[in-house]
């Protein structure tokens, strides 16, 4: 037997044994979704279980380093692993900001001491984190952030205000892009510091959005604290981490419900609901089309995602593709979502329910808006792919 | 399998491109045109392309061919699109060469194959009746007679007909109009009796031709493939033919973005030039990325192909649907950001959107492949 086949075989067995029956359930609502942090309540004693298991195994974040929490596996391995859970579908044991987004971001930006302090607790779930980018006036723009952060000698004190910062009110720290130098050129004076949230100077306020649900913050800093070496790369250099950020951010919104293939195809969802005529056609003729269009341009995506992947692995890539990823898979999904309340008819117009579609519904408008608009997006690609010129 | 060529086919592509452009670019095709080439194509460009094995890529190697595969026969394709080269490398290196090497007898390989891949013999699909492609409409009999079939009917649109050396034809020989049994096909040579071959002039400036059969008599070794059984072996065709024109207005899509995107560098309105404008690097930025969807379902259609061709339907019709509909886009697009110039004949733009017209609506129309994609998927 292969190295890989040895290392599927053995996945498999200790999934088996390990994943709690409750945990390879399909999740009854986003309530059923394992953030960790401090102020964490597990749902159940399988959920805590689960987590403690994957976590002591690496397993929550199976390509980092072991000494960070990881359990070091190559690519391959880690397909393997991916594969496996799918295959009993066991739920993610842990989902946070810190995996996404600020891990890799130390793994490339930060400081061994920072590595060691940072990535086990958000390995383990111990510390949630959230990130601070757009500011009430620094949207679209973001560049133009003006979030204070003054060298007070032996520590920083950051004053402003961050908007649309995910689930700013349950977690524990947060990654920030501040300003450390009022002179230079917008791009030249970010620094990108971390801010343990349990301060005085740090406060929350969640925004209820038109989905009904609060899912971001405003989040204010008065004379908030930041340790010097929570400082993440150079000073006044911050913009190339939120750059590497932004990018990873974009093929994680792009991809949202086309990449994991794990959404019901819609053609199936729509005869379902609105049932065939005597042909076995969709008995809306108008909607079989657009469902029709709408399901080939998921395989075009589907398929595009493949070959972008591809192609950067053969060297071929273009990087600013993430752009073209972002904006036609946030387009995508909003259609994918108009589709699914004209399937439903008045059934998806009821407001509150536990999994109410209208509420998701609305919540897609924001895919577009969120880690940089299908506008920017085609800026960038005009700029970085077709080299039109700026005026 | 992944989504990048292999190293075989990439250098088959810079060969094909290379080629193409010094030999057969757009200002060929207009030559032909304003000169009312009796052809419709150029003899010696095809003696090339033969001889540099384009038209052996899908023939098997002992019937003297390269066998490269479908993902091959589409770069070669896309290549074409990009220089729009009249030739009937469609109707015959990909879809008779797929005709042939998949259904046809012993006897039919060896005599047609190893013309095929040395590019002596010119193949055409009959299939079309009306004037919306239906394969499974077949009006066209075929009468038992003597030792054979006695074809009478009429078939239109037929891509590369008035040259062809043998044309493959559908025709009714049991079940009723619309029935997918009791289709058969049919190898009919360019000079039997009562068949009448008639070009037609079309908006592209490409080949296309009527025919007419008043009893034409064949033997019974005409058949290719079984009797009645004759639909599954010619949507195997028609797909290999439609995987091979979505590949090509791949090429005449991204060519059509690359001139209007030189042009938005160039021109000036304004004091500024026009590249400069939002309205037009938006209008250019979808494109790219409705292009890069396409091209991106035409590679994973090709692959199938070659991979598992018994199950390539859905794919097929997903990519003829979606390139279609994105060549089209592509073709609009550049005449409106080239603007008046784009109207002149004087420039290539206006060649591209009458090619992609034409091979939008050759075996199937986006329309046709959503609704057929619609009903495979069962809904």
């Amino acid at each position: 037997m292969s190295d890989l086949e040895t290392f599927r075989a053995e996945t498999r067995a200790w999934l088996e044994a390990n994943c709690p029956e409750e945990m390879r359930q399909p999740l009854g609502s986003e309530g059923d979704i394992c953030w960790g942090g401090k102020r964490w309540e597990f749902k159940s004693e399988a959920q805590r279980v689960w987590l403690q298991r994957m976590a002591e195994k690496g397993w929550t974040v199976p390509e980092w380093p072991v000494e960070y929490g990881g359990a070091g596996l190559s690519k391959e391995e880690a397909k393997i692993l991916k594969a496996e859970m799918k295959a009993i579908k066991a739920r993610s044991p842990l989902n946070s900001f810190g995996i996404w987004m600020l891990g890799p971001a130390l793994l490339k930006f930060g400081n061994e001491e920072q590595k060691l302090e940072h990535l086990p607790k958000i390995a383990r779930g111990e510390i949630r984190w959230a990130q601070g980018y757009s500011e009430p006036n620094a949207g679209s723009d973001l560049a133009s952030l003006m979030t204070k952060c003054e060298d007070q000698g032996d520590h920083y004190l950051v004053n402003g205000q961050k908007i649309w910062t995910s689930y700013a009110d349950e977690s524990d720290w947060i990654f920030v892009l501040v300003r450390t130098d009022f002179d230079a050129k917008k791009h030249e004076g970010i620094s990108f510091v971390l801010i343990d949230m349990s301060q005085a100077g740090v406060t929350t306020k969640p925004i209820k959005l038109i989905s009904g649900k609060s899912p971001f913050c405003e989040t204010f800093f008065d004379d908030a604290r930041c340790e010097k070496h929570n400082l993440v790369g150079e000073k006044n250099k911050g913009w190339t981490i939120a750059k590497y950020l932004l990018t990873h951010e974009r093929e994680m919104i792009g991809g949202m419900g086309q990449g994991s293939g794990g959404m019901r195809p819609m053609g199936d969802i729509a005869a379902q609901q609105i049932g065939l005529d005597d042909r076995g056609m969709l008995a809306d003729p108008i909607l079989r089309t657009d469902v029709a269009r709408a399901e080939i341009d998921g395989l075009a995506f589907l398929a595009t995602m493949e070959r972008v992947t591809d192609e950067a692995k053969s060297g071929q890539g273009v990087g600013a593709n993430s752009s073209m990823l972002k904006y036609y898979g946030t387009e995508l999904n909003k259609r994918r979502f108009e589709l699914m309340m004209d399937s439903s008819g008045s059934d998806g117009l009821a407001w509150g329910a536990e999994r109410d579609v209208a509420s998701h519904w609305l919540r897609t408008k924001a895919n577009s808006i969120e880690g940089g608009t299908s506008e920017v997006q085609l800026n960038i690609i005009s700029k970085r792919i077709l080299n039109l010129p700026t005026a | 399998m992944a989504m990048v060529l292999s190293e075989e086919a990439g250098m088959l592509k810079d060969a094909a491109k290379g080629f193409l452009a010094d030999s057969a670019p757009v200002s060929q095709l207009r030559r032909l045109r304003d000169e009312e080439s009796a052809d419709g194509f150029d003899r010696s460009t095809w003696k090339a392309m033969a001889e540099m094995g384009w038209t052996s890529v899908l023939v098997p190697e002992e019937h003297g061919g390269v066998a490269m595969g479908h993902v091959a026969a589409g770069v070669i394709a896309e290549e074409m699109g990009r220089t729009l080269t009249a030739s009937p490398y469609l109707s015959t290196a990909i879809m008779g060469a797929t005709a042939l090497s998949r259904f046809g007898s012993d006897a039919q390989k060896g005599e047609w194959l190893p013309r095929i891949a040395a590019g002596e013999a010119i193949t055409a699909v009959a299939v079309d009746e009306g004037r919306k492609h239906n394969p499974v409409n077949v009006t066209t009999k075929a009468e038992r007679s003597g030792n054979g079939f006695k074809l009478t009917g009429a078939k239109s649109f037929v891509a590369e007909g008035h040259i062809a050396d043998m044309l493959i034809v559908s025709a009714r020989t049991a079940g009723g109009d619309a029935e997918e049994e009791g289709v058969s096909l049919f190898l009919v040579p360019q000079d039997a009796a009562g068949l009448k071959i008639e070009r037609t002039s079309m908006v592209d400036s490409r080949n296309s031709a009527r025919i007419e059969m008043d009893g034409v008599e064949l033997d019974a070794d005409a058949l290719l493939g079984e009797v009645d059984g004759g639909y599954k072996p010619l949507e195997s065709i028609l797909d290999a033919g439609r995987a091979g024109l979505s590949a090509e207005m791949s090429g005449s899509a991204q060519e059509c973005l690359y001139q209007t995107v030189e042009y938005l560098k160039e021109r000036k309105q304004f004091g500024q030039i026009i590249g400069t404008y939002q309205g037009l690097q938006h209008r250019a930025a979808h494109l790219y990325s409705e292009i890069e969807l396409g091209k991106s379902i035409v590679l994973k259609t090709l692959q199938t192909l070659d991979m598992a061709p018994d199950h390539a339907a859905m794919m097929v019709s997903a990519a003829k649907s979606k390139m279609g509909q994105v060549a089209q886009l592509a073709a609009q697009e550049s005449i409106q950001m080239h603007g008046g110039i784009g109207m002149t004949d004087e420039y290539d733009i206006g060649f591209f959107i009458k090619r992609v017209r034409v091979a939008e609506a050759l075996f199937g129309d986006a329309n046709y492949h959503t609704d057929k994609f619609a009903r495979m998927r069962n809904y």
